[in-house]
């Protein structure tokens, strides 16, 4: 999930003061390589402000694949066929992989995964807001797949020609899985919608939940958004967040009349003249509210990972010891052979 | 990559109710070329008993190891467990796909993973039990793995079913993985601090007594019980002798899974894994 909502705090600093005055000709270099939208790799000069927006924008995009296992994860135990549940568990399983190769990436600049982990369940970094909703039926997963996913292949394939090559790279490899993910989650809407009344209620209500978060999902307004305007100049971020929500709703609505669910927007219709739909207006203030800590679920997404990790300290120090002491019995096995 | 090519085509023809076009291409067939008439001289209650058993070990190893998602100490723990349960659960789907076959019924897999009490169940109980900790959890893989490679591995060759001995020879690869995963984290948690020993040590004793169930039984189709029995004490052996620890001494439990006595531990298990299911009889998934 690309995670252009938590928008406040830390934004980074404007392009033009992003570097040092000592630092003139690194700077016409990186910016020579950004207008020729080049990739700038790890090893490049970089200025302070590129490389923390980035640290930001990818951490906050691991921790929301990490943090995103949690709502669909629910339901492996309970997937209603041997087929769903072997489904379910590999697109979650993907998502920790995703987390894996966007944490790698982040190392790259430096980062570490140890550090930007604590900064997740200490609530200093943030992750997508759309994980603090609930998960409370079945039909959840297909509308996850095919809203939630949808929407991070809109944030997401402009982002495979973001301007640092890690992440480019990692998001190549992380779009075709979501497109994965997302085709299964429609198809599983598509035979519920075939199946019993009941089910096509549980889709109805599903949809009826999810489609206002997923619209928020493109983060606050253009006019709203303070690190846009950077991250739009270096490349990092290819389309402002209305845009890409536009897009997100034409490509979405023929699917849902496919589907036959109604998407819960009274003033969503086609307007002729703009080639586009004209669609209503996200409470913002309750995107500011899940942000701000006060969604639905904030506490407990945040604190089952807090119990991870700390479940998981005495594993991880054995194994950091074990290692230690195995190398420590190599060197010495070494040593007792030159010698 | 076109930036909507994909998310565009979502809705586009799939009114054949083929569900493949949402999984990408290459599918392999396991049983591909393999003759699924049950063989003349095929016991069909031993078969389809013996494919049962196996089946609930894996789907109920499958659940345990689907709780430890989300609740792993490591992203790197968290994808191998959940490829080790999904390998579990791909051969349980086989392997029930088979009974339903062989029995007559033409009943599917869920029939036997949804549709079925506690008290028909045929899994070790060693495989119901919680997960405990990280300890608990390696400790089980290991025994389990350790067990069932032993017995496909027989199978492969052995099975006078020609099905069965696929699922089988397909198997013999994954739980070859899940048994090293296993021992790699017994030498990791019996070598590495006091106290991921000290767990490792509490784990050997509470698995210890399930073992005589596991290791007790006949494999069937003419594999040597005895034989199995020395490659898991020995492998066994091996990896707890590397990890500095060693297999209690422990009696063993009376009772056995195989013949449907569980442990309190598989009723809540087995709601929770059918209670949709159940919740819809009617639907389709």
């Amino acid at each position: 999930m690309t995670t252009t909502d938590p928008a406040p705090s830390g934004a980074a600093s404007s392009v033009t003061t992003a570097t040092g005055p000592a630092e003139p000709r690194l700077q016409a270099d990186f910016d020579a390589t950004i207008a020729r939208d080049q990739r700038i790799e790890p090893r490049d000069w970089m200025p302070d402000g590129y490389r923390k927006t980035l640290i930001r924008q990818i951490a906050q995009h691991a921790h929301s694949e990490i943090i995103g296992m949690q709502p669909e994860g629910e339901w492996i135990t309970r997937a209603p066929s041997l087929r769903r549940k072997a489904i379910l568990f590999a697109k979650v399983q993907d998502e920790a992989g995703h987390g894996l190769y966007l944490y790698s990436a982040a190392e790259t600049l430096g980062a570490d995964r140890a550090d930007l982990t604590e900064r997740l369940i200490e609530g200093r970094q943030k992750y997508s807001s759309i994980f603090n909703y609930p998960t409370p039926g079945f039909a959840d997963v297909g509308v996850i797949g095919w809203f939630v996913d949808g929407a991070a292949i809109c944030n997401q394939v402009p982002l495979c020609r973001s301007s640092y090559g890690p992440y480019a790279r990692a998001m190549v490899r992380i779009c075709k899985e979501e497109s994965f993910h997302q085709r299964q989650g429609y198809e599983l809407l598509m035979t519920m919608m075939r199946g019993t009344d009941a089910q096509r209620a549980m889709v109805q209500d599903a949809v009826d939940r999810w489609w206002w978060p997923s619209l928020m999902m493109f983060g606050p307004p253009d006019g709203d958004s303070p690190n846009s305007a950077a991250s739009m100049a270096w490349k990092i971020k290819r389309h402002s967040n209305d845009e890409l929500r536009q897009r997100f709703v034409d490509m979405t609505v023929p699917q849902a009349e496919k589907l036959g669910v109604t998407l819960p927007d009274p003033e969503l219709r086609w307007n002729e003249e703009r080639g586009r739909h004209d669609f209503g207006t996200p409470d913002w203030a309750e995107l500011q509210r899940v942000i701000r800590g006060d969604g639905p679920c904030n506490s407990e997404r945040v604190a089952r990972r807090r119990t991870a990790h700390e479940d998981g300290a005495w594993v991880r120090a054995a194994a950091t010891a074990h290692a230690a002491r195995r190398a420590a019995r190599t060197v010495g096995t070494e040593e007792g052979t030159a010698a | 990559m076109s930036d909507d090519h994909v998310y565009l085509s979502l809705a586009e023809g799939h009114d054949d109710g083929d569900a493949r076009w949402a999984f990408g291409t290459g599918f392999e067939d396991p049983l591909h070329g393999v003759d699924t008439t049950v063989p003349d001289g095929v016991d069909v209650g031993e078969l389809t008993g013996r494919c049962l058993a196996l089946a609930d070990d894996a789907l109920v190893g499958a659940q345990r190891l689907a709780q430890w998602c989300t609740r792993a100490p490591e992203l790197e723990e968290e994808v191998a467990l959940a490829n080790i349960g999904l390998d579990l659960l791909g051969q349980a789907r086989l392997l029930y796909a088979r009974v339903g076959q062989a029995d007559g019924t033409g009943r599917g897999e869920d029939a036997y993973a949804y549709f079925r009490d506690p008290g028909d169940f045929r899994n070790v109980r060693l495989a119901e039990l919680p997960n405990g900790d990280f300890a608990f959890s390696t400790v089980r893989l290991l025994v389990l793995s350790c067990w069932r490679l032993a017995v496909f591995g027989r199978l492969a060759t052995a099975a006078e079913d020609p099905v069965l001995a696929a699922v089988a020879a397909k198997g013999v690869n994954e739980l070859a993985y899940h048994r090293q995963f296993a021992a790699d984290w017994t030498l990791r948690l019996g070598d590495g601090t006091e106290e991921s020993h000290r767990r490792m040590v509490a784990a050997l004793r509470e698995v210890a007594p399930y073992l005589g169930e596991l290791l007790g039984a006949e494999p069937g189709f003419g594999i040597d019980a005895e034989s199995v029995r020395d490659e898991v004490t020995e492998v066994l052996g091996q990896v707890l002798d590397a990890a500095g620890l060693t297999l209690p001494d422990s009696g063993t439990l009376a009772g056995s899974g195989r013949d449907g006595d569980h442990t309190v531990h598989l009723a809540p298990l087995l709601a929770e894994l059918q209670s949709v299911a159940r919740a819809h009889p009617e639907a389709t998934w």
